[in-house]
């Protein structure tokens, strides 16, 4: 595993800010997966040592808070919210409209490896539900008859930009 | 209009005028009430905030000035302050504004409450999935530190605080205070025992700490500028300030509308602000304060005690809005964020919805929770595939008993008081819900009739 | 003024006298109150979570304005119950504290928590050990309502996996109360266990790569109170409720583990740790649990010899004594033998002078339950007069008068001499009176050979690193045709001394001729050494610098001479 100077700068910095080392796990497992794309066995065991515990108690954090993944996904993470107010006004039906259109499966990555959607919970944008996060933004008001070019956009934008160079 | 907004924390929201950058903050008198509050004592400023009746806007609704003064001052242990931004009881969307769009509002806040509490740092929980705000924030710091507001010696004070933004990960839990204490310290989100592990005496790192809702530091703001007793006059006794009432679910207008407390009604505030039902639709069902309270069925009377103190009864839609009110209706204002539910929504369908949440949610500490809450979900989704049985309909609520009061934390009253609402006041419904289903059953080759999941529209 | 150390708490309606401060679960049993728990153990941290233990507690009232007590018109303290249960492993006595533990919410509580814990627990009962010492099994008869409403799919989880050389995981009989984990982190100090994933889907684990190692694990097997974590040498072998258990102590080292031995018709299923709070708590090493295997081993002595050829015990023990009144005797004794069988051999020494070495067995200790000496008795050799002063790491001084023909016969206890420098023509030279269990090359080079009994087939006491005095009670029978080793050394003595030996030797007469013998013994009785051992004043070996380190319960620089009942 190789981390980005600016990560391991980053990191170095953070750790002496809180009072007791440990506390930075959060912090560092969210640089890392951004550096990374993801959380490896490899990335586990390094902040363990960075922080001067034990692996298993790192790894449990990581399998407990949802936000960190263990294994790549798509080059665009969709996170469509289901949570009661936009499950009311459409949610699961956008979602099945992004499966469609995005040609990706509810938890998968899509065949060309371009998008994951998934269901996540609410995110605090209830007044404009039905909303949708890509990657680290909100698009709001997306509801099931804007969803198809919502997905068109989406599409024509991922296409026309590089891979990161990550994985 | 019956019902004004009364824009305190939200003077500055979604102005044309207003931009996030401290200068604009301070042309509108930004860190002047920081300024004027350092020549007081903290003890002072602790005072205002108990004058001032200031009920914490977390949902809990526990007094703010009392909650400070639990602090262990005794121990010689720092005292840690901790603004709780992890906004994720659903419905809720109040703090997101604040962060995105006012975020000096919130820093000023949390230094003067952190001077006041002598904390000796600050955190910013702040959740996962608000890369942006977590972005904001930290530059809003940065600009402050820049001007001594924030940092050593603040306005030559003498008196220190740092303030350090921290992000969650996609947890709910993380939004009880122990529970983010847990998770500041690097660990998974498991709420403390309680006794003894009350936060005030040992929090963060077993030192003294309080954890405020990020609405709640910002009134403490507001209740320095003018005072504390001037500040519990606004609103009504038992309930002082305003409160920010975001509206979703099947309404025209969902948005967010600050409204002194107690100074209009839910039909003013669900018909002229919100707009009404959808054409052709009518309200069914609300949800006072985040989905975690209590449902009120449209129809709903209520015996109650009206302010003058003579008996009265409200229908559902004449509930005042302030906290007072809604708990003689048996639920709660909680985060004041209300979802409307019109006569197009499936009652157990908006459930099993809820129960998905909060079985997804749980932590897997205590037992109650962790079982209950999971049985609670497949018992719903069953019924929503058409499995359903007439004894499912008690077994809800039953099951829902049996967790709440018996957990380690305020997720179980949450997992269980959507049940232990929406089954006695929708009763009619899962009835006829699941009759239906035992006849398709019946008629069918054993394979349940109904579509899959939970899916409400 | 200082605080008070017993309180008046009221349980059920009745007055109860506690220690103050001290949690409901520990105060109710000393009064024979049952509150289920699970997740709660007195020896580790409060964790709160199985929710079990819930109870109704109240206070009495005090009128806000005058701030006295309400009193009710019976006369009585009005007491204000708290709004919701509490869990009574964090709510300690304090004087007023009132509780209901039989109410109907109680049951209410209790009947929802097992339910609750049933939900996802598989019907494993006819394949898991657990099954006769499970709490579930207990207080789902005792408490739980006694039938499941639960008709969805269960949770799956891994099941059976080794989750350490010594110990099997099955995740879905889990109830996540994480004692396990508490253990290691706390006790064992081996931070190796932990939770991953959330909520019901919450899985029991080792980081992926890392094993429960550590010499601990078992201690987590006897902890937990399901059939999540089981011993893998015992699994399958046999029902808990044909075993019978009978307390021994351990002899892997001169902690003095305090052990429960499991038999069934005279075989030994497996060795769990006695509750001792002044020695080892309720915990012990996984090396000392195998101990019992040596039992039937290949190697075992269970026969009399003379020159090589099985025979009968009454010639053994003639041609022994034959040896023995020759002269020229030298004796070894064990750090392994009971008090008992070193006042014995010692008796044969004061029969038939010669020198007595004991060996050292000294090695690390790990601080915890394995001290720095790998016997269980050497101080009972200081006590009966054996050794005046630590033995010495090797018997050069004895292996000369052996080649020097000043000593001509040696008696042996359960050493090696091969393994202390002994080469095979000296040990054909020298008359070797072997006594021990196991076969070794100085048994196969003695005119004599006498078995020995293991710790498990015989009665007796060791005096531990704290100079207790503990006593262990014969779990199964020795092989047959063999005796204790207390009879075949009191015969000996008899026969060298020419007189008739008593028929009646037991600890307990043994006891009364050591309380008139030793002085630090005076006034002691067998019977007094009660199940917790009872510590003796060993001011007359205070100057003896002992090898052992700190370990649980012991710090040898804090020893003192007082005798402590």
């Amino acid at each position: 595993m190789k981390l980005s100077d600016k990560t391991l700068q980053y990191v170095d910095r953070l750790i002496p800010r809180y009072p007791l080392k440990r506390s930075a796990m959060l912090m560092i497992l969210h640089a890392i997966q951004e550096d990374q794309g993801y959380i490896s066995k490899e990335a586990i065991e390094w902040t363990a040592q960075k922080l001067e515990v034990t692996p298993i108690q790192v790894y449990e954090v990581v399998t407990f808070y949802p936000m960190f993944r263990q294994a790549p996904i798509g080059r665009r993470h969709v996170k469509v919210c289901r949570t009661l107010s936009c499950a009311l006004r459409g949610a699961y039906k956008v979602c099945d409209s992004l499966q469609e259109n995005l040609a990706c499966e509810l938890g998968h990555t899509s065949a060309d490896g371009n998008f994951t959607v998934e269901f996540v919970e609410c995110v605090a944008a209830c007044g404009s539900a039905p909303v949708v996060m890509v990657d680290d933004k909100l698009h709001e008001n997306i509801t099931p008859e804007k969803a198809p070019d919502f997905a068109a956009k989406l599409k024509a934008e991922t296409n026309a930009t590089q891979p990161p160079s990550r994985y | 209009m019956a019902i004004v907004e009364r824009r305190i924390i939200y003077r500055n929201i979604d102005q044309p005028w207003y931009t996030t950058d401290i200068a604009c903050y301070q042309r509108y008198g930004g860190y002047e009430v920081l300024r004027k509050s350092f020549q007081r004592k903290p003890e002072e400023l602790v005072q205002e905030v108990k004058d001032s009746g200031l009920k914490g806007r977390g949902g809990a609704g526990f007094p703010t000035g009392m909650k400070w003064s639990f602090l262990d001052y005794k121990s010689g242990k720092p005292i840690y302050l901790i603004c709780n931004a992890d906004e994720s009881e659903p419905g809720t969307y109040k703090d997101r504004q604040i962060i995105y769009k006012d975020p000096h509002q919130l820093i000023e806040g949390v230094v003067l409450s952190a001077y006041a509490i002598k904390a000796k740092l600050a955190f910013i929980y702040i959740r996962g999935e608000m890369f942006g705000g977590a972005r904001i924030l930290e530059q809003a710091i940065e600009e402050a530190r820049a001007q001594h507001f924030v940092g050593d010696n603040i306005l030559g004070s003498g008196y220190s605080v740092d303030i350090i933004v921290h992000r969650g990960a996609g947890c709910y839990i993380c939004g009880e205070e122990t529970g983010l204490i847990e998770s500041l310290e690097g660990k998974r989100a498991y709420p403390r025992i309680k006794p003894p592990y009350f936060p005030a005496v040992l929090g963060l790192y077993n030192c003294p700490t309080i954890v405020n809702n990020v609405e709640t530091l910002c009134q403490v703001k507001h209740i320095l500028d003018m005072g504390g007793k001037e500040f519990a006059k606004i609103g009504v006794p038992g309930d002082s300030g305003t409160h920010i009432w975001g509206i979703s679910g099947h309404v025209v207008r969902p948005g967010y509308y600050e409204i002194e407390s107690g100074k209009g009604t839910v039909r003013d505030l669900i018909y002229e602000f919100g707009g009404g039902p959808p054409p052709g639709r009518s309200f069914k069902a609300i949800i006072p304060g985040g989905v975690s309270m209590k449902i009120l069925r449209v129809g709903e009377k209520f015996k109650v005690k009206l302010p003058d103190g003579s008996p009265g009864e409200w229908g559902v839609l004449d509930i005042p809005l302030d906290s007072g009110s809604f708990a003689q209706c048996g639920t709660s204002l909680g985060t004041s964020g209300m979802i409307m539910m019109d006569d197009t929504t499936d009652m157990v369908e908006a459930l099993a919805n809820l129960n998905a949440f909060y079985a997804h949610e749980s932590c897997g500490q205590c037992t109650p929770c962790r079982e209950g809450s999971l049985w609670l979900k497949k018992i719903t989704t069953r019924v929503c595939n058409g499995g359903g049985r007439m004894e499912d309909i008690d077994l809800v609520k039953n099951i829902a008993d049996q967790i709440a009061g018996r957990t380690i934390c305020a997720h179980g009253e949450a997992a269980a008081w959507p049940c232990q609402s929406n089954v006695p006041k929708f009763r009619d419904e899962w009835e006829e819900k699941i009759r239906a289903q035992m006849q398709a059953r019946e008629h069918a080759d054993g394979q349940p009739a109904a579509r899959k999941g939970i899916r409400l529209v | 003024m200082p605080a008070p150390t017993s309180v008046t708490i009221n349980v059920d309606g009745r007055d109860l006298q506690v220690p103050a401060g001290m949690n409901l679960i520990d105060a109710l049993e000393h009064h024979g109150i049952e509150i289920p728990h699970y997740c709660y153990h007195p020896k580790l941290t409060v964790a709160g979570n199985c929710r079990m233990c819930l109870v109704e507690t109240g206070m009495p009232m005090k009128d806000r304005a005058t701030n006295q007590f309400i009193i009710e018109p019976d006369g009585r303290m009005k007491i204000g119950w708290g709004p919701k249960p509490a869990v009574a492993c964090t709510t300690n006595c304090t004087t007023g504290l009132h509780v209901r533990t039989g109410s109907p919410l109680v049951k209410d509580c209790q009947q929802g928590v097992m339910e609750f814990l049933l939900v996802n627990h598989p019907l494993d009962c006819p394949i898991c050990d657990q099954a006769g010492e499970c709490k579930l099994q207990e207080f789902a008869t005792d408490y739980g309502r006694g039938y499941s409403r639960f008709v969805e799919e269960k949770n799956v989880k891994p099941k059976r996996t080794r989750l350490g050389p010594r110990v099997t995981l099955d995740d879905e009989r889990c109830i996540l109360c994480s004692r396990c984990v508490r253990f290691c982190s706390e006790v064992a100090k081996d931070d190796v266990l932990g939770f991953i994933d959330r909520g019901s889907y919450s899985t029991l684990t080792c980081y992926p790569g890392r094993e429960l190692d550590n010499n601990y694990s078992l201690n987590t097997v006897d902890i937990c109170p399901v059939g999540a974590l089981t011993s893998t040498d015992f699994r399958f072998k046999m029902r808990v409720w044909f075993l019978k258990s009978i307390p021994s102590i351990c002899t892997e080292s001169s902690v003095g583990a305090n052990t429960e031995v499991w038999s069934r018709e005279g075989k030994i299923y497996r060795i769990t740790p006695r509750e001792n709070n002044a020695v080892n708590d309720c915990w012990m090493a996984d090396s000392g649990r195998e101990l019992y295997k040596s039992v039937e081993s290949p190697s075992r002595i269970d026969f009399f010899a003379v020159d090589n050829g099985k025979c009968i015990a009454d010639k053994a023990l003639n041609r022994a004594t034959e040896l023995l009144q020759a002269g020229g005797v030298g004796y070894i004794g064990s750090a392994q033998s009971s008090v008992e069988e070193q006042f014995l051999l010692w008796q044969l020494v004061k029969a038939e002078p010669g020198p007595v070495s004991l060996i050292s067995h000294t090695r690390k200790g790990d601080g915890l339950l394995i001290s720095n000496d790998a016997t269980p008795n050497l101080r009972g050799a200081f006590l009966t007069s054996l050794l005046r002063e630590l033995p010495k790491a090797d018997i050069n001084d004895l292996r000369e008068k052996v080649n020097t023909g000043v000593i001509k016969t040696l008696f042996v206890v359960h050493e090696d001499l091969s393994a202390l420098g002994f080469s095979e023509d000296l040990l054909r030279r020298v008359q070797i009176i072997y006594l021990g269990t196991h076969a070794n090359a100085t048994s196969n080079h003695a005119q004599v050979v006498l078995p020995g009994l293991t710790v498990f087939e015989k009665t007796g006491s060791f005096v531990n690193q704290q100079w207790r005095a503990q006593r262990f009670f014969q779990a199964v029978p020795g092989p047959a045709g063999t005796a204790p080793d207390i009879q075949l050394l009191s015969q000996l003595v008899a026969r060298v001394k020419k007189v008739t030996a008593s028929t009646a030797v037991s600890p307990a007469s043994l006891w009364t001729e050591l309380a008139a013998t030793v002085p630090a013994l005076a006034g002691w009785t067998w019977e007094s050494l009660g199940s917790s051992g009872r510590v003796l004043d060993a001011s007359a070996w205070a100057h003896i610098s002992f090898s052992e380190g700190k370990s649980l319960h012991f710090d040898p620089a804090a020893i003192t001479s007082v005798a402590t009942g």
